[in-house]
């Protein structure tokens, strides 16, 4: 990418080229994982500092893995045992970052545009690992590059999510990112969880799963998130389970060659069943491994150089 | 170094590698991408011609372990490194076009040493141009030309260029202008195809002596 931008804040503003940069970029590190040695010295003397101040296992840890797989220094800030708990607020805690001149931060928040403060108060590069409902850039990006391992060309593609779409920054980016690229997106949700007035994007809006889930290439399934089911979202597991669960009989509908995603932790028996997440249709694993791959490439480019 | 001079070489580069190693035991090529790896397939089929047997062939791409990352302005674009067979215990055979600093073959042998262990690494280049910034060596060497550092030396590859030639030609400081390389003694030049940069054949450099 000639002159790329110092930050990665969310797919929304990212140009069809600026996406595929990435997306064959990722496809040279998945090489490079497969290595007996899979690591690589280009980020050798950097130090990458994950930000994350909600609970997360596996975007921290693929953080993590991706930048000592480039032999760069990885320290880690987790909310719980931090001097957020003593009330300092976010600006201090980037200013002290700052100060002690990490060259790259990877922040998870819950409040939208916390990314964006940082990315305009600290001269470290900083990539959104999600921020609050807004946007999980990464994650979108590693979807896409699961998607494209299956189907080549995204033009016309047929997209299906599925859960809690309102709630989800991982919808929004995907979303996001598949209209960039000419995909077809649908969405089938409970009512309650439609964002309002979506179909004004270009999206089609279902809320039965069995009608419609046979046309898609690709059915990606969100996490429920169990607390909402306290705020009346839906009335039971069980419920939500028997309208809108990927269970075996609708896999059994869905197109010859399409494949189910999930971004992860599955709730087993909810919104995806055992067996089905555990099937030769589910690409959750290989998401996983493309998150490392893809995430070195987000490293790699953020972190490259400028003329000295 | 025009199409049939650089064939002569190869051939002969084939009989000294197979001099050196007593035959193709053991042997593995890599090709430093990008014309190092068509120089080295090139050098895999003469062997194959040669001996009759197939020796494992990869190709290398060394963006992730170049050591100025830091000073280039655009995220460079990366190849792919190919390395389809164990190199432990293998001599390999690196191949690349140009020797000049030696910064490449240094990033290339330690890309090489984190697939395993091989045996030994023995270097093949088509053209030495010195100037080294490292202690490399090439084993295997296609010509020497010794050169100005605001000289350059072309390579053009036919897979990938669409003709095989070596071309030495220089900038004049501080202008982007192509001159004619001045000596003092005279030179016969070669004027088929014309081209407006001299092209060095190997008689006209031994008559200059």
């Amino acid at each position: 990418m000639n002159n790329p931008k110092k930050d990665l804040l969310g797919i929304e503003n990212l140009a069809r080229k600026e996406i595929y940069q990435y997306l064959d970029l990722a496809n040279n590190f998945v090489e490079v994982l497969e290595r007996p040695i899979p690591i690589v010295p280009s980020l050798r003397g950097k130090t990458i500092l994950t930000l994350f101040f909600e609970p997360s296992t596996r975007t921290q840890l693929s953080f993590s893995i991706a930048a000592k797989r480039l032999s760069a220094d990885v320290v880690s800030f987790s909310r719980a045992t931090s001097s957020v708990s003593k009330g300092e607020t976010l600006l201090d805690t980037a200013k002290n970052i700052e100060a002690m001149k990490v060259d790259g931060v990877v922040v998870r928040h819950s409040a939208a545009g916390a990314a964006k403060y940082l990315a305009e108060r600290l001269g470290a590069f900083v990539i959104n690992a999600g921020d609050g409902s807004h946007e999980h850039p990464t994650q979108a990006l590693l979807d896409l590059m699961t998607m494209k391992h299956h189907f080549s060309n995204f033009k016309d593609l047929k997209v299906l999510i599925v859960g809690d779409i309102a709630h989800s920054r991982v919808a929004r980016s995907n979303i996001f990112g598949l209209k960039t690229l000419n995909a077809k997106v649908a969405i089938c949700a409970p009512p309650t969880m439609i964002p309002l007035e979506i179909e004004k994007v270009g999206i089609d809006v279902f809320s039965n799963l069995d009608d419609v889930i046979g046309d898609f290439d690709v059915v990606m399934v969100l996490r429920i998130q169990l607390e909402r089911q306290a705020s009346g979202l839906f009335p039971s597991t069980r419920e939500y389970r028997t309208l809108y669960g990927l269970t075996k009989e609708r896999v059994l509908k869905m197109k010859a060659n399409s494949i189910i995603m999930h971004p992860g932790p599955t709730n087993r028996g909810v919104e995806i069943d055992p067996d089905v997440a555990d099937s030769n249709k589910s690409v959750i694993l290989e998401q996983v491994k493309n998150g490392v791959a893809i995430r070195m490439a987000i490293l790699f480019i953020h972190a490259g150089g400028k003329i000295e | 170094m025009g199409e049939s001079e650089i064939r002569r070489a190869l051939v002969r580069i084939v009989h000294e590698i197979l001099e050196k190693n007593k035959g193709i035991k053991k042997l593995g090529l890599i090709g430093i991408k990008r014309r190092g790896d068509f120089i080295a397939r090139r050098l895999a089929e003469r062997i194959q011609e040669s001996e009759g047997v197939k020796i494992p062939i990869g190709a290398l791409d060394i963006t992730l372990y170049r050591d100025d990352l830091q000073l280039v302005s655009e995220t460079p674009i990366i190849e792919g490194t190919d390395i389809p067979f164990n190199i432990n215990k293998k001599v390999i055979i690196l191949v690349d076009d140009v020797l000049y600093t030696g910064r490449t073959i240094r990033a290339a042998i330690e890309e090489i040493l984190d697939f395993g262990r091989p045996k030994a690494i023995q270097l093949v280049v088509l053209v030495d141009r010195g100037h080294r910034e490292l202690p490399i060596q090439a084993d295997f060497i296609g010509k020497k030309v010794p050169t100005a550092k605001n000289e350059i030396v072309d390579v053009f590859i036919k897979e990938f260029d669409g003709k095989d030639s070596v071309v030495l030609h220089y900038y004049k400081k501080g202008k982007d202008k192509v001159r004619k390389r001045r000596r003092k003694s005279r030179i016969k030049l070669h004027t088929e195809p014309k081209p407006k940069i001299k092209q060095l054949t190997i008689t006209d450099i031994d008559k200059s002596k």
